[in-house]
């Protein structure tokens, strides 16, 4: 297991004879650092570190102490274990990170029992934050991208049927459910719905294309977590010829994050994802945050969506530091204080509900197009603005508990 | 054509393709174990060293994707000699357990060294424009990527088949491997016959890796993600058999991919299902000695 310590960041001095008084908070952050998911981590993990470089003085003379813990692979098990010793040995006041939704949903019991505020950057299965009052998510809800995507698919993609095929683990069949309840209400027909084995897995999906492909829909949804499986589908959707056949790829926008875009070529082209970040999205604080990422990781390092949820989540921590002055040992006032939290992020506009502590988020439909510095790059065809997680609006299943 | 005829040739084709994959990747794995008994859990490592000289030499040299795999596998073939003399021959002796440490450490430390040089996220190869269209057949079209996989498959058995069954020194590692210390009585140098073996095999997995890229992507996981098809594959066919390794690589590309097809719903189990069934009549595999 690897172990990362990042102590003393902004170490200041106590201020003689201020009134505040210094606290210095200690942040648990559990991100996959090893295996086959690393790059996720280090995605959100970037983002994090330069926020907290660039913004450790707007919490002075408070400061931040984080603890980094291995969340190893999409299971759960080591991520519920290296928590736990977060909590208890280490005696972190705030969690964060948390990629995979496994993680978050076998730690909701343990924050829970230690009234300690886990704010999620990533995990996307919708009812993760209905397991506990502790919980508050930054990124999204699979129902994010995939309800949306429905009614946007039926409408303006002219899909009147689709297939879908997803990654056998809780998002994926939670992304395929959001998008399938979208199409149908909006007329759509969903011909097949095909698991493409464990997270864990070799990504062979050239047999299970084939048989989409010898269904001709007229859409493909397809859920995958944006990690090697990404590249996986647009290359066996390539080598089909799938496009060709007259089949589009669609899905979230997981299908194409921004840092591996660049590889997955011109089978990529034309791919339409609904999802709520891209580089290329038109606002000025995006053109700062990605102006901040390529100063300090280079010219050839691209934040994705993972990233600038990470970075929302530390804004979001920050904030409310600031607003409890730094006293942040009772969870749950830590938790009642970051509701109704909003602010301009490279996202877009963000506000975490104050009734379900997910995110309210702008939805954008993209097509991928390749620039003309010859580079892939999103075109936004359009912009749903305020989007909540439909699942817990409509209290569908696990959502209405 | 009917169309289950239509189905049937597809699932053959790329269930074949998928098989002359594992039998390339694999087959230096069962020869190595055969041969020495040596458990070489680093066998995935040298397929990714393959996968990422190649992606070096056709992104960052220019040079064609075929003359890549040809350089990637010698050089991964020499390097591994580097490794079989100065690691692995101290532990021929030594328990399995130590063994696996060993090359599994090896693995470990390969996953690291390419996550620091080209970062942990997927590649993709230049293809030459040859390779990237498809065949068309009037009934049905087949990427000439998956036909090119198998025809070097194919190409690739006949020369080892010829080199194990007909020439003496196939004849002197079928002996080796049936039966170790009469062999070495009767004046064979072994331990030359493993180098060599073993620098061929990894040869055969690093050109595995480089043709991986454009079927699955390659990313520093590829060392232990694939190392387990390996192992079942190696497993299926019984250790030390080129005949083993290529009906278990057949057997299970094929019946992984048709039962992905045609019964998506259970696709991922199909392969492990095979190794089951398998494995319970035959405990040794196809070709493995009881």
């Amino acid at each position: 297991m690897r172990m990362l310590k990042w102590a003393g960041v902004a170490a200041l001095a106590l201020t003689v004879g201020g009134t505040a008084q210094a606290e210095k908070i200690k942040i648990g952050v559990v991100l996959p650092f090893s295996g086959a998911n690393a790059d996720l981590g280090h995605q959100v993990d970037k983002a994090f570190d330069l926020y907290i470089k660039l913004h450790a003085k707007d919490i002075a003379p408070h400061t931040i102490e984080i603890v980094k813990r291995d969340e190893g692979p999409p299971t759960g098990a080591n991520a519920k274990t290296v928590a736990t010793e977060l909590i208890t040995n280490d005696k972190v006041q705030i969690l964060t990170g948390f990629v995979f939704s496994p993680s978050a949903i076998a730690l909701a019991p343990v924050v829970t029992q230690a009234k300690v505020p886990m704010v999620i950057a990533n995990a996307g299965t919708a009812w993760i934050t209905n397991l506990s009052p502790y919980i508050a998510r930054l990124s999204f809800s699979m129902w994010h991208h995939g309800y949306p995507m429905g009614a946007y698919a039926f409408d303006k993609i002219g899909c009147k049927t689709a297939a879908l095929a997803y990654t056998d683990f809780p998002p994926g069949k939670d992304s395929t459910e959001a998008f399938k309840t979208g199409f149908e209400k909006a007329g759509g027909k969903v011909t097949e719905s095909i698991p493409l084995g464990s997270p864990v897995q070799v990504p062979d999906f050239t047999p299970f294309f084939q048989r989409i492909k010898d269904s001709k829909p007229d859409c493909m949804y397809v859920f995958i977590p944006s990690g090697a499986h990404a590249t996986g589908v647009t290359k066996a959707y390539g080598e089909l010829g799938m496009r060709k056949a007259g089949i589009k790829l669609i899905g979230p926008m997981d299908l194409i994050p921004d840092n591996k875009l660049q590889d997955m070529g011109d089978a990529a082209i034309g791919t339409i994802v609904m999802g709520n970040y891209a580089v290329d999205l038109d606002n000025a604080e995006n053109k700062a945050f990605n102006a901040a990422w390529h100063k300090e990781y280079g010219a050839n390092s691209y934040p994705d969506f993972m990233s600038a949820a990470g970075w929302d989540t530390m804004h979001a921590i920050f904030d409310t530091i600031k607003k409890l002055n730094g006293n942040v040992t009772d969870g749950a006032k830590f938790i009642d204080a970051m509701k109704g939290w909003k602010t301009k992020s490279p996202r877009g506009d963000v506000m975490i509900d104050p009734d379900t502590r997910d995110i309210v988020q702008d939805e954008h439909a993209m097509e991928v197009i390749r620039k003309p510095d010859g580079k892939l790059g999103v075109k936004v065809l359009g912009t749903t603005k305020a989007v909540k997680d439909e699942c817990k609006v409509l209290k569908l299943g696990r959502c209405g508990t | 054509m009917p169309q289950f005829a239509i189905i049937a040739v597809s699932i053959l084709f790329d269930g074949l393709a998928y098989a002359m994959f594992l039998f390339i990747t694999s087959v230096g794995l069962s020869v190595t174990m055969g041969l020495m008994g040596f458990v070489n859990l680093a066998h995935g490592a040298f397929a990714m060293a393959g996968g990422y000289i190649v992606v070096s030499l056709t992104r960052d040299l220019g040079i064609g994707f075929v003359p890549s795999l040809l350089i990637a596998a010698v050089l991964v073939g020499l390097i591994s000699v580097v490794f079989e003399r100065g690691l692995y021959r101290r532990l021929y002796k030594a328990t399995d357990l130590e063994q696996v440490l060993l090359t599994i450490g090896l693995a470990f430390m390969a996953i690291a060294t390419a996550t620091y040089f080209y970062g942990p996220i997927p590649k993709s190869v230049p293809l030459p424009l040859w390779l990237q269209g498809d065949i068309n057949l009037g009934f049905r079209s087949f990427p000439s990527y998956r036909a090119f996989l198998i025809v070097l498959g194919i190409a690739l058995i006949s020369v080892l088949w010829y080199a194990f069954e007909r020439t003496n020194i196939g004849a002197k590692i079928r002996a080796a491997v049936d039966n170790r210390r009469m062999a070495e009585s009767v004046g064979i140098n072994v331990d030359l016959l493993f180098t060599l073996t073993f620098a061929l095999g990894s040869a055969l997995a690093a050109l595995g890796g480089g043709l991986a890229i454009q079927l699955f992507g390659l990313s520093p996981s590829f060392a232990v993600l694939y190392l387990v098809l390996f192992l079942i594959v190696v497993a299926v066919g019984g250790l030390g058999s080129l005949k083993g390794t290529l009906l278990a690589a057949l057997v299970i590309g094929v019946i992984d991919t048709g039962g992905k097809y045609l019964y998506a719903e259970a696709g991922g189990f199909f392969i492990y299902a095979i190794t089951i069934v398998v494995l319970l009549i035959k405990p040794a595999g196809f070709y493995g000695r009881e």
